[in-house]
């Protein structure tokens, strides 16, 4: 039954690929996405029966791919993440029917959307080392064709594109490297044996294996200093595949580091799983810091998955290292925090996204200084972006929250372990979990208040229109899943329970208490976020209730407009609005000596008296101070190697025939 | 322990109550300690000060104005002070101030108050926002980024204290404090102490933070943010930040000197409990008004040095810990 729905899962997007290949105009999209939406909700069926009854499936056919054959498994830690993308596809389906209303995509895009859905599908259910290989090199070509989709109107998607197809592939080719090593040492090439043999590996072996394999998954999941791609290629995107390469597509860097460090290579050594951490902790300072300074709305959603990679990143690493020192209980509760932490964020980020995307749609910009006032002028998308924007600030009741509050009592009980390096990290841990907190907020106070509330700062913001029902459908899907997430965070226990078991090398035993709210039994610990919310909601009813009874004459009770003060000026216009550039500058300031901005004044004198500016033009850019510093350097040496190698081949054939006569000379040497 | 919590001890209705009446307390007492804090404040400047209960009258007169919003705003500016007060109330009820036993003593933990007051914080933020002025957005951002920074000190300061107590469930930290009386006089516990203060003067927006008497445009934080708001509204505001105040004294009263708090959940027990709670609220807040009588308000940009400082010290007061278990 599970092995029926995930194939139908992974065969429909294909097919919906095909559809969106070949019919014509709007045709071809309502096909595509109907289909994908089918697949996915067959994928969720199948990933939930193997997360609820705990049976993996194996499959194997020596069709498709020659020599090897194609292995396929999906055990509950790969469940968990079909099933995540499953959710996060549905959405982005059925939002990607409204998203292309505007003008019908070329046959490429809308066959890409599906293509992509259907590789982040398969993925985790690789089983052996080259269906995994496969599998993860035509999710990086599907994904890369997907973000190219809009280059003819903005070139910058190409730049962008071609960032992220460097950084892919130098990760493919690390995990390449790292799976082709560990299958020559292991003797065979399928998970399943490379696990069971794993004890005869020598350390260093395993240790090189696990470094090549991290270097090309946190690549993938955006892990500082690797994250250079992220606020590249996710703003340039189609929302759709932005919703997707956030929310489902960076998880599968996360899922190939538990797959190859825990599942395969069994653990191994406590340095490892320090590493993680330490990109985790790397990863959510610097991530949240941009995403608090950012001023385009996408970009700074790509900075806040950085920074939420990094938090499951430190829950990832702090799990290893527990597990390494004994500590199961708390490793998996850890883990079991950090995989939560995850499917929240697909939930949210995913949400968001496409939340972006409707406003890029209604306004034509995304940048939030030309933006304001949407929330009366889309009403619907406001309340959903802003689910999302609250539960990433980790507002109780919502999903970010409860999963948040988790990590946070996982790492607070990790210090019982009595060992101190681990305590260290798990103390950095704790402080970049804490310094994140704040700066999300105020990064999405930023885009929820100079985005929505307010007045339209531009004619394009004025003239927004709420966008169509499939869209604001996408949406809804996700913001839905945040809310119960967030008011019964117990429901998703069992199953974070048998992932975070079958993500641990020996398994982890149950830390939580069954139940609606979140309850760490022995660990004592506990929060019923459903009773917060009926607090709350009781709260609010009687504070306004405590207003509405206060003795006041009747025409004084329903609210009067007025103007709002303005030192005395009658005129408001939205240009005396603080922007989101202005917004960020305070915190810009205490934090420049890691953000770096470029300021670039110019006064234009007055000719009479150069005591009266005639005109003043301020320029400011945040750009990425590790781009610049790490990668800068290397692009410019490759680009003069490059120009250097140029010089070689001049034309003159007199040349060539002495290269190849050189070459064969040496290739004789060689043999000799 | 959670459990044991639970299931002895008095009835649901009992530990109910005795969350309303938490709830009570921090209504009224907040604007009391707030008046408090002005008289304090005008007796050592020499004057005679507004009477304490000054703070409660502004209340109903607020109340009773006709309620006006700016153009422009949307449903947030309606939401954002009630959302403000019942934050407030919420973090109130499940704290131990007055008894151990509150209404939900399972999910009564430390992470819980301090998101809610970040709920708070964010609502006012986006209120801010919402009327689309200078002031109010200058207001929210300068607010936002001062909770920025203060969040990491708070976080890490609470930390320190449930790592001692291995929970950061709340009355379990203070019953276990109660039991040993060793650990109040613990570095750990002083480090955490002194972050907490700096704290809690930046989360009530009191001097050298920002001043709560001032509306000069340069130096404006917390005013600027809720300039709109009038009425009906301001009531809501003041009353949400009295009471914000109130439980983070009562919350850093009762987790450092936690001797008073009832355990049993008797009546006359509850009763001792206020009273403690007064006066040690009482002792916290005029002790922060000298302070601010003695010290000058520090420039915008200083702030950060001065929570960094409070971080710093809420992470020594952790390592501390390990250190010397």
């Amino acid at each position: 039954m599970s092995t029926t729905a995930y194939l139908i899962g992974l065969g429909a997007p294909c097919a919906a690929a095909l559809l969106g290949a070949v019919l014509p105009g709007r045709r071809r999209l309502l096909g595509a996405a109907l289909l994908s939406a089918l697949g996915c909700l067959a994928a969720l069926v199948g990933a939930g029966e193997v997360l609820v009854s705990g049976h993996p499936f194996v499959l194997h056919t020596a069709a498709v791919l020659p020599l090897t054959g194609v292995d396929l498994s999906l055990d509950p830690l790969g469940a968990l993440f079909v099933a995540t993308t499953a959710v996060v596809g549905l959405a982005a389906s059925c939002y990607s029917v409204g998203y292309g209303s505007h003008a019908t995509p070329s046959r490429t895009t809308t066959a890409m959307l599906p293509a992509f859905l259907a590789t982040l599908l398969l993925v985790p259910a690789a089983a052996s080392v080259a269906t995994f290989l496969v599998a993860w090199e035509l999710m990086a070509l599907t994904s890369l064709l997907a973000l190219l989709s809009e280059h003819r109107r903005r070139p910058e998607t190409r730049d962008a594109a071609q960032w992220y197809a460097a950084m892919t592939h130098i990760g493919a080719a690390a995990i390449l490297l790292g799976l082709v090593l560990l299958a020559t040492h292991a003797g065979s090439q399928s998970f399943a044996a490379i696990a069971a043999h794993h004890r005869r590996l020598s350390t260093p072996l395993t240790s090189v294996v696990f470094v090549l394999t991290l270097l090309g998954f946190a690549s993938k999941a955006g892990a500082v200093p690797l994250h250079v791609w992220l606020p590249r290629a996710h703003p340039e995107a189609p929302s759709p595949v932005s919703a997707l390469m956030s929310g489902a597509m960076v998880n599968l860097g996360i899922y190939g580091i538990l797959r190859v460090g825990e599942d395969l290579l069994g653990g191994g050594e406590l340095w490892w799983w320090l590493l993680v951490a330490t990109l985790g902790v790397a990863s959510a300072f610097f991530g949240a810091l941009h995403a608090a300074a950012s001023t385009d709305a996408k970009r700074l959603l790509a900075y806040s998955t950085v920074d939420n990679v990094g938090l499951v990143l430190i829950g990832v690493g702090a799990a290893g290292a527990l597990a390494v020192g004994g500590e199961r209980v708390l490793a998996g509760l850890v883990l079991l925090a950090a995989l939560f932490h995850l499917v929240n964020h697909a939930l949210f980020k995913g949400g968001l996204f496409l939340g972006a995307g409707a406003l890029q749609h209604a306004t034509g910009t995304r940048d939030l200084d030309r933006l304001g006032g949407l929330a009366r002028k889309m009403p619907a998308t406001a309340v959903f972006f802003g689910i999302g924007a609250l539960s990433i600030s980790a507002v109780p009741g919502l999903n970010g929250f409860a999963s948040e509050w988790l990590l946070l009592e996982g790492l607070l009980h990790g210090f019982a372990s009595h060992s101190a390096v681990t305590e260290a990290a798990l103390l950095a841990g704790v402080a970049a979990l804490a310094i994140t907190g704040g700066l999300t907020a105020t990064a999405f106070v930023k885009a929820l208040g100079v985005g929505f509330l307010g007045q339209p700062r531009t004619e394009g913001a004025r003239a927004a229109r709420e966008v169509g029902p499939s869209m604001l459908a996408g949406m809804a899907i996700l913001a839905v899943g945040c809310v119960v997430l967030g008011v019964v965070p117990g429901v998703m226990l069992p199953v974070l329970d048998r992932a975070a078991s079958a993500g641990l090398a020996g398994g982890a035993p149950h830390a939580l208490r069954p139940g609606l709210g979140l309850d760490l039994a022995s660990l004592r610990g506990a929060i019923q976020p459903g009773l917060l919310v009926v607090g709350l909601l009781a709260a609010l009813v009687v504070a306004w209730g405590a207003l509405r009874l206060a003795p006041r004459s009747a025409e004084l009770r329903l609210p009067r407009r007025a103007e709002a003060w303005g030192c005395g000026r009658e005129l408001q216009t939205a240009r005396m609005e603080i922007t989101a550039t202005s917004f960020a500058e305070p915190l810009q300031r205490v934090f420049a000596d890691v953000l770096r901005p470029d300021h670039d004044l110019e006064v234009t004198h007055a000719a009479e008296s150069r005591y009266f500016p005639e005109a003043i033009s301020f320029h400011q850019r945040v750009d990425d101070a590790i781009e610049r510093v790490v990668y800068r350097p290397v692009i410019t040496a490759v680009a003069w190697w490059g120009r250097l190698a140029r010089r070689v081949p001049n034309g003159s054939v007199h040349r060539y025939l002495a290269f190849g006569f050189a070459a064969l000379v040496l290739v004789l040497v060689v043999l000799a | 322990m959670t459990a044991t919590l639970a299931a002895a001890g008095p009835g649901l209705w009992a530990r109910i109550g005795a969350s309303v009446l938490q709830v009570a307390a921090v209504a009224v007492g907040g604007p009391l300690l707030l008046g408090l804090m002005a008289k304090v404040r005008a007796r050592t400047e020499g004057r005679v000060g507004p009477p304490i209960t000054q703070g409660l009258f502004d209340l109903r007169k607020l109340v009773r104005k006709e309620a006006i919003r700016a153009e422009h705003t949307s449903a947030v500016a309606a939401m954002a002070p009630l959302v403000l007060v019942a934050s407030a109330a919420v973090a109130a009820a499940v704290t131990p101030l007055v008894t151990t036993r509150p209404a939900v003593t399972g999910g009564a933990d430390v992470f819980v108050v301090v998101y809610l007051l970040l709920m708070g914080s964010v609502a006012l933020a986006l209120g801010g926002l919402d009327a689309g002025t200078a002031f109010g957005g200058m207001g929210s951002s300068r607010a936002m980024t001062i909770g920025a920074i203060s969040e990491p000190a708070l976080l890490v300061g609470i930390l320190a204290l449930a790592v001692q107590a291995h929970t950061s469930n709340l009355p379990g930290i203070v019953t276990a404090s109660l039991a040993h009386p060793g650990w109040l006089a613990s570095p750990q516990r002083l480090l955490a102490l002194a972050a907490l203060v700096v704290v809690v003067i930046a989360e009530t927006g009191r001097i050298p933070i920002d001043n709560p008497s001032t509306h000069l445009e340069l130096t404006m934080i917390h005013e600027a943010m809720i300039l709109e708001q009038a009425g009906p509204d301001l009531a809501l505001v003041t009353m949400g930040e009295a009471m914000r105040l109130g439980l983070l004294l009562g919350l850093v009263a009762n987790l450092f000197f936690p001797w008073g708090v009832d355990g049993s959940g008797g009546g006359l027990a509850v009763l001792i409990g206020l009273v403690v709670l007064g006066a040690k609220a009482t002792a916290l807040a005029a002790l922060i008004a000298l302070v601010e009588v003695s010290t000058a308000k520090l420039r915008l940009f200083r702030v950060p040095e001065l929570l960094a400082g409070g971080f710093v010290l809420a992470v020594v007061a952790v390592t501390t810990g390990l250190v010397t278990r």
